[in-house]
């Protein structure tokens, strides 16, 4: 197992794309001794820069990540993609399809793209994609780039393991716009409003400049996001996009302060993620397995029990201290 | 709490790449053949477009898929799906199953089999049928 151990990690770190491939299979698939391996792996992490990308459907999250991964290959970097799209609720399955943009990179050694699925209810995206960063950042690339559909709140997690979000946004989606701005808004270190060839670019790029100004403590962390427009098939406004990465780069590394703050915050929330994890996998589906669940489930449907005694029942068995 | 697409052991799903190679500019078939996947709780990567074998095996070695699923209707099959085959073999990745599906001449399909193509689909298969084939040929990976 040890020997076997160092082996996966030497082979990751050197940048075998096999190996690669198949930890993150198994860190998706929660094969046990994935974890082992994370363990090992942890060390060579924390070099990589990790950029968010998040938007709506079909505002041009793939098509601009292409074109980044292009321009970043040109200046030398070599680049992870890990592009997730959601999982049907229905079937479980998933059609994953931000590759079809990408494609042209799928022969260059520097790029490895890897199209994940959201899974499950039990927010097992964040954890297998903040793992998948991980080894990605292990198996050396400068940097990687991770594309989520920014809506719901897993998606937003992902967001805070990147150290810079861009948000993606498109002309003439009004009062979507307002919308927005409780959740993703906030989040967003770039706004960049693609299609900018289309009737409104100006309008929506006001839109979010109100927003933003409106919104006092943002100076007072003393980044103010940029608003770009692009037009990401067309190769435009791109160049710009990466400039800002390197701006909002050199703002996080220009504190000492600031840094550790950051470092804190990400520590706090991986490890608050994975935590809550476990519980869910872990408890959740003792409770289900020990048919207690069901129990209650059959109590509450008949009324003769109300949900919040079943779930006081169920927890103060397992839980010795909160409850009561 | 066991689901579609998944093996008991584990939570392994499975993963099927589904692939047009060459100039075919078609690719309806393709995306119901992939929906139909989908609905069946498969993960599904879809390639897009023109690729060439090389790139189809960089994907599915990349994504690590169980499976690929070779789309053709404009009759470059009997080089493109071997070509595929052979690439999986050099880079030491043939315990991914490759089938296809599309428009070939009757006498072409014993040949591709031949040639390492696990099982070719022709029009009007039902979905159930592919999908069911899916379910009693491919094993996730262990």
């Amino acid at each position: 197992m040890r020997s076997n151990m160092s082996q996966i990690t030497e082979k990751v770190t050197s940048g075998d794309i096999r190996t690669v491939a198949k930890l993150i299979r198994d860190i998706d698939d929660k094969v046990p001794e994935a974890r082992e391996f994370l363990k090992d792996l942890y060390p060579f992490t924390g070099r990589a820069y990790v950029v968010g990308i998040t938007g709506s459907p079909g505002v041009g999250k793939s098509t601009l990540v292409d074109q980044m991964v292009a321009h970043l290959r040109g200046n030398g970097k070599t680049v992870g993609v890990l592009a997730v799209d959601p999982t049907s609720p229905f079937s479980g399955g998933a059609i994953l399809g931000d590759r079809v943009r990408m494609q042209r990179h799928s022969m260059d050694e520097g790029v490895f793209i890897r199209s994940m699925a959201t899974r499950g209810y039990f927010g097992g995206l964040t954890q297998s994609t903040r793992s998948a960063i991980d080894v990605l950042d292990a198996m050396g690339k400068d940097y990687i780039l991770v594309e989520t559909v920014g809506v719901g709140q897993d998606e937003i997690d992902i967001v805070q393991s990147a150290h810079t979000t861009i948000i993606v946004l498109v002309p003439g989606m009004g009062d979507d716009i307002q919308a927005l701005k409780a959740g993703i808004l906030e989040v967003g270190d770039i706004f960049v409003v693609n299609k900018a060839d289309r009737e409104g670019t100006d309008r929506t790029v006001n839109d979010i400049r109100l927003m933003i100004e409106m919104d006092e403590k943002r100076y007072e962390a003393g980044w103010k996001p940029p608003i770009l427009t692009a037009q990401a098939v067309f190769n435009k406004g791109i160049q710009e996009i990466l400039e800002e990465i390197e701006n909002h780069r050199a703002f996080l590394a220009s504190s000492l302060e600031r840094q550790s703050a950051l470092r804190y915050e990400k520590a706090k929330n991986d490890l608050t993620e994975m935590v809550k994890d476990r519980i869910i996998n872990e408890v959740l589906a003792e409770i289900v397995n020990s048919g207690e669940f069901e129990e209650a489930l059959t109590s509450i449907m008949e009324r003769r029990l109300d949900p919040y005694t079943a779930c006081d029942m169920i927890i103060s068995k397992r839980v010795k201290t909160g409850m009561k | 709490m066991e689901r579609k697409g998944q093996t008991k052991q584990g939570q392994r799903k499975v993963r099927i790449l589904v692939a047009k190679p060459g100039l075919d500019g078609h690719d309806r078939g393709a995306r119901i053949i992939a929906r139909a996947y989908r609905d069946a709780g498969f993960e599904v990567v879809y390639s897009g477009l023109h690729q060439t074998p090389e790139e189809i095996v960089q994907a599915a070695i990349q994504e690590d898929v169980d499976m690929i699923g070779l789309s053709s209707l404009a009759g470059a099959h009997m080089y493109l799906f071997p070509r595929v085959v052979e690439l999986l073999k050099e880079k030491g990745a043939d315990d991914i199953v490759v089938c296809g599906g599309g428009i070939f001449p009757q006498e072409d399909i014993p040949k591709l089999k031949k040639a390492g193509i696990k099982e070719i689909f022709t029009p009007g298969t039902p979905l159930k049928e592919v999908v069911g084939w899916v379910e009693e040929h491919v094993e996730p990976r262990q």
